[in-house]
Order: C-alpha cells, then sequence, then structure tokens
C-alpha cells in the first residue's frame, strides 16, 4: 500500500449497540478505528454481527447507544442518503443492485448526487477499465446478470459514488473460486487507487491476506483486533476461522 | 394524431381508405364497432391515467393508496372551480389548458399532503397501518366535500364547442378526441419521465430496492413524495377529463372509477406501469363493449368488468404484465 498513512482514524465507532430485527442485539458496545488509506477486514461466524455492523455504519440500521464519527464528523443518527453523500459506499450483502434497471442505469444511480461531469465521466472510464464486462452489458437489465456480474456491478456503482470509505459485504459469497480472485484483485486495485476498505468476509483467510489490519467479532463483541498477518498465524483464529485444525 | 385513425385503417379493407370508406357505407355493423372501439380508447385512457397512480405507489411502497379516488374527485373539483374562476374571461384552449394545469398542481399537491400526514408516518408500522389510514383519508375527503363544497350533482362545463368530427370515415365527438390526446400526452410525458430522467430512474431504483437507494445517496422519502404528486397529478386531470365526459361532477365520483382503475392496475400487474396503462385500457373496452352488446349491458357494464379481473387473477394471480420477482436476499 502506498497511501501515505495518518494516525487520525477515517471511521471510528465507540462503544456502538445495534439491534438485528426487533429484539436480538447483535452489537454489543463495539468500537473499532479504521484509517486512511487502509484496508481493514472483518471476521467472524455467522450471525456474529458483522452485516449489523455494516448496516448501522452506512444508516441502514439505527444506532442505539455509542457514536460513529466519520471524518471527524458524527453520523450516527443520520439518514442513510446523508451518509453515502458525506463519502461512505456500502456494497451490501446479497449485492442488491436494481434488478429493473439496465447496468448503464444502476451507474448512474451510483452518481446521482453527483455534479461534477468530468469527474463523472474519468471514474466511469476507470469503472470499464476494471470491469470491462459491464461496458458490453450497459443495455442490459441488471437482474439478467450473472451472481459475479452482479457483484461486480454493485461494487461499479458504489465506485461512482466516488467514496473515500468503501464497506463491502461478502464480495464473494457465492462466486466461483475464479470470480473470487477476480474480485480481490479489484479490490486490491480501488484500495490502490487511494479508497479506504472496509471488508466483511466469511472467507477469513483471504480477506485477511489482502487487508493490513484485522478485527474479529463474536456474538456482536470485538473479541481479537491485530495486523492481518498476526491474526493469519494465530492458532485461536486459525482454528476457528480458518478451518485449521 | 395518428392512433385515432389507426384501428379504422387497421379494421378496413387492406390499403387505401377509400376502399374503407366504401366498405364501411355497406357495413353499419363495422361502424356501429369502430365507434365502440374509439370510445373505449377514451374512456381506458381516462382508466390508465387513474391507474398509474395506483401502480407507481404500490411499486415503491407496496401498498394500495385508497385515498387515490379521492385525489381524482379533489382534482375534478379543483377544476371546477378554476373555470368558474376563469370562463367570464377565457375560453377555448387557454381556458381548457389553465384548468387542466390547476387541477394537476391542486392533486399533486393533495397526494403530496395525503403521504406526508398520513403515511410517511407510518413508514416502520405494520403493513396494515397505511392502509387503514388510507381508508380514513379517504372518508375523511369526501366528507369534506360533502360538506364543506356540494353535496348533489354540480354540472361540469364542456369548456369547448362539442362538435361531431369525421376521422377517415367514422364520427366522433371532439370532446372525445380531446380527451384521448390529452390522456395520451400525458401518459408519453410520465413514460418519458419515468424512462429518461434521472428523477424517473431513481423512481425505479427505489421500487426495485428501497434501501440500496438510500445507499447511493438517493433521499427515499423526497423521490416517495415526488410519487405520490406525479400520481395526483395524472389523477387530477382524470378527474377534469372525466368531468368533460359525462359532464358533472359530486363529492363520491372518485370511487367507481377509482375501483375501476385499481381493479385496470391489478388486471395489468400491480407496480408494473405498461400493465397499468394496458389494464386501463383493457377494462374500458370491456366496459364499452359489453354496455354496447351485451342484453342489459348498460347496467352489467361495472360487473362485466370485474369478473373478466377475476378471470384473469384466476388464471394469472400476478397480472398480465406482473413478473414475480425472485426473493430479495
Amino acid at each position: 500500500m502506498n497511501m501515505p498513512m495518518t494516525q487520525e482514524p477515517l471511521l471510528s465507532l465507540k462503544n456502538v449497540e445495534a439491534s438485528y430485527g426487533k429484539k436480538i442485539k447483535a452489537l454489543k458496545g463495539v468500537s473499532l478505528e479504521i484509517r486512511r488509506g487502509e484496508i481493514v477486514a472483518l471476521i467472524g461466524c455467522n450471525g456474529a454481527g458483522k452485516t449489523t455492523m455494516l448496516k448501522t455504519i452506512s444508516g441502514l440500521l439505527p444506532c442505539e447507544q455509542g457514536v460513529i464519527t466519520f471524518n471527524d464528523k458524527k453520523i450516527s443518527g443520520l439518514p442513510a442518503h446523508q451518509i453515502a453523500q458525506m463519502g461512505i459506499s456500502h456494497v451490501p450483502e446479497g449485492r442488491r443492485i436494481f434488478a429493473r434497471l439496465t447496468v448503464a442505469e444502476n451507474l448512474q444511480m451510483g452518481r446521482f448526487t453527483r455534479r461534477d461531469a468530468g469527474g463523472i465521466e474519468r471514474d466511469l472510464r476507470q469503472i470499464f477499465e476494471l470491469f470491462p464486462i459491464l461496458k458490453e452489458r450497459q443495455e442490459q437489465l441488471g437482474g439478467t446478470l450473472s451472481g459475479g456480474e452482479q457483484q461486480m456491478l454493485a461494487i461499479a456503482r458504489a465506485l461512482m459514488m466516488s467514496p473515500q470509505l468503501l464497506l463491502l459485504d461478502e464480495p464473494s459469497m457465492g462466486l466461483a473460486p475464479v470470480i473470487t480472485d477476480k474480485i480481490f484483485e479489484v479490490i486490491g486495485e480501488i484500495n490502490r487507487q487511494g479508497r479506504t476498505i472496509f471488508l466483511v468476509e466469511q472467507n477469513a483467510s483471504r480477506a485477511l491476506e489482502i487487508s493490513r489490519r484485522a478485527y474479529v467479532i463474536d456474538q456482536g463483541v470485538i473479541t481479537a483486533q491485530n495486523d492481518a498477518k498476526r491474526l493469519l498465524n494465530d492458532p485461536k483464529v486459525q482454528e476457528t476461522y480458518l478451518g485449521v485444525a | 394524431m395518428s392512433p385515432i385513425v389507426q384501428p379504422a385503417t387497421r379494421n378496413g379493407a387492406p390499403g387505401a381508405s377509400g376502399a374503407a370508406n366504401s366498405a364501411s357505407g355497406r357495413n353499419p355493423q363495422l361502424l356501429m364497432f369502430l365507434e365502440q372501439l374509439f370510445n373505449a380508447l377514451v374512456l381506458g385512457s381516462i382508466y390508465s391515467l387513474i391507474a398509474l397512480g395506483y401502480t407507481l405507489v404500490y411499486g415503491i411502497l407496496m401498498m394500495i393508496n385508497f385515498a387515490h379516488s379521492e385525489v381524482l374527485m379533489a382534482g375534478a373539483f379543483v377544476g371546477l372551480g378554476v373555470s368558474i374562476l376563469i370562463t367570464p374571461h377565457l375560453s377555448g384552449w387557454l381556458a381548457m389548458a389553465l384548468i387542466l394545469l390547476a387541477s394537476m398542481a391542486g392533486a399533486g399537491f393533495l397526494g403530496f399532503i395525503i403521504e406526508r400526514l398520513a403515511y410517511r408516518p407510518l413508514r416502520r408500522a405494520a403493513r396494515l397501518a397505511p392502509l387503514i389510514s388510507a381508508i380514513g383519508v379517504s372518508i375523511m375527503i369526501t366528507n369534506a366535500v360533502f360538506l364543506w363544497v356540494s353535496k348533489t350533482t354540480l354540472p361540469f362545463p364542456k369548456l369547448m364547442n362539442d362538435r361531431v368530427m369525421r376521422l377517415g370515415f367514422f364520427e366522433a365527438s371532439s370532446l372525445q378526441i380531446l380527451i384521448f390526446c390529452t390522456a395520451i400526452i400525458l401518459l408519453t410525458c410520465l413514460e418519458w419521465l419515468v424512462r429518461r430522467t434521472m428523477i424517473g430512474k431513481a423512481i425505479r431504483a427505489c421500487a426495485d430496492d428501497l434501501g440500496a437507494a438510500s445507499l447511493m445517496g438517493i433521499n427515499t422519502d423526497r423521490m416517495i413524495a415526488i410519487t405520490f404528486v406525479i400520481g395526483g397529478m395524472l389523477a387530477g386531470a382524470a378527474g377534469v377529463l372525466n368531468g368533460m365526459y359525462y359532464g358533472s361532477i359530486k363529492y363520491n365520483l372518485g370511487f367507481l372509477p377509482g375501483v375501476k382503475a385499481f381493479a385496470a392496475a391489478v388486471l395489468g400487474g400491480i407496480g408494473n406501469i405498461t400493465g397499468a396503462v394496458l389494464g386501463g385500457f383493457i377494462l374500458g373496452f370491456l366496459e364499452v363493449m359489453a354496455a354496447g352488446y351485451l342484453p342489459n349491458g348498460n347496467q352489467w357494464k361495472d360487473v362485466f368488468a370485474f369478473m373478466v379481473l377475476i378471470g384473469v387473477l384466476l388464471l394469472r394471480p400476478s397480472g398480465i404484465l406482473g413478473e414475480r420477482i425472485a426473493e430479495k436476499v
């Protein structure tokens, strides 16, 4: 990573609590920091609270306790669209592309609030370099794309917002290994272009390989944090999340 | 407008209209059918305008806006009010345009207010809550007009001389042509808005996935409000056209066309914009044909329309163009 590292966090969560559904408390006082230019991974089992954390950051779920700040501004409590406009782009679990809009229209939704025509065009060119297949399929409906293409579209659509921070929820879910390789390659490339990435993954080894630091979450509590390489070699993490006996 | 003459040439003898002309001279039944067909198009275009309001709102909120028929009624009353104000000074096209625009603005505003006061506070409530709220709003508006405006039927001005016009070889009233053309222009505008503009695309994105749209920085509450305004404007226009068509309006006029347009939206596949227009025209066609050709048809036309709706829904529960979207993850 060539980005200059500053110690001031881009995103910080302090004692954040949030619920999944009406009753189940999925985050029980979570604190973490993401610095400018990093890729940070969040690993954990099903139901540990990973998706809830991303949804709480992006405002899809209310932050019930604690504070979330982005660029030193409090964002907890703001509606999702305002958080998005401040520079956080969330690629949600299950991709959630607009199935009945064309690929081109999906990308236009990504730049819905932008007014800098030149920047939009430059970003679009870059995105088509990253994902040439999307350029070919511009007129196709989003719903007709394959799973891998939909994931690419979801990431591309998020990039059209020109975000400072990209939240990725399980980008490899349900994809063939060869597509997963491509997606992770692109994630690295996006980071080299200067965007900070917070990556949630079940595929813990892949996530740790690409990340600088990582947090481990279990039942709504952060149980470990460290350099990604150290976690990769941590016997406890290996046993629980990497399937190494 | 070519669509008006199209059915005539298509149904006539192949080729020149002269051939069709002589054919119709020999065939009064064909002529009657063509005139009924045009009646159906006129009625269907009004239903389509109303049905779009139901389908647009359902597309985004998965909720039936039962107050929509009252927006239609209010639009007609705004039209009448404005026409009383301006007809001493203005007449003809300009008056017509002003009345139409005023009622669209009024009905659009009413749609906005209803959403803001009756539905938005219930956004996170159980799904049945906004439905009950809608019925409440509907009753309230009907009774407000009943109490404070008029309890009786009021004549609605025709706004222009109703002349019989010859189209090719069949005859239609200029009023019908005006209604049909206005409706088609509005439908075309809506099509353009929804397909081509960023606002329209954002509305469709919201209909696809409200949460994902908000992640794009789209203010979904604003898009929902805009949807209600658009639906209201179309209903307001339909209210004026409906008033001109029947020549009178009353506080409860919204109910029957409202229910029928709702049926049209369901018939076409609720949530689907093309479906609403298709459903509107099918319902108009069924109603006019039933009234024209069935014994005692005029009394049974409403029943007939709903019977066909039930039949279609038994065979295709999601409507003609309705699609079963795979469950969202």
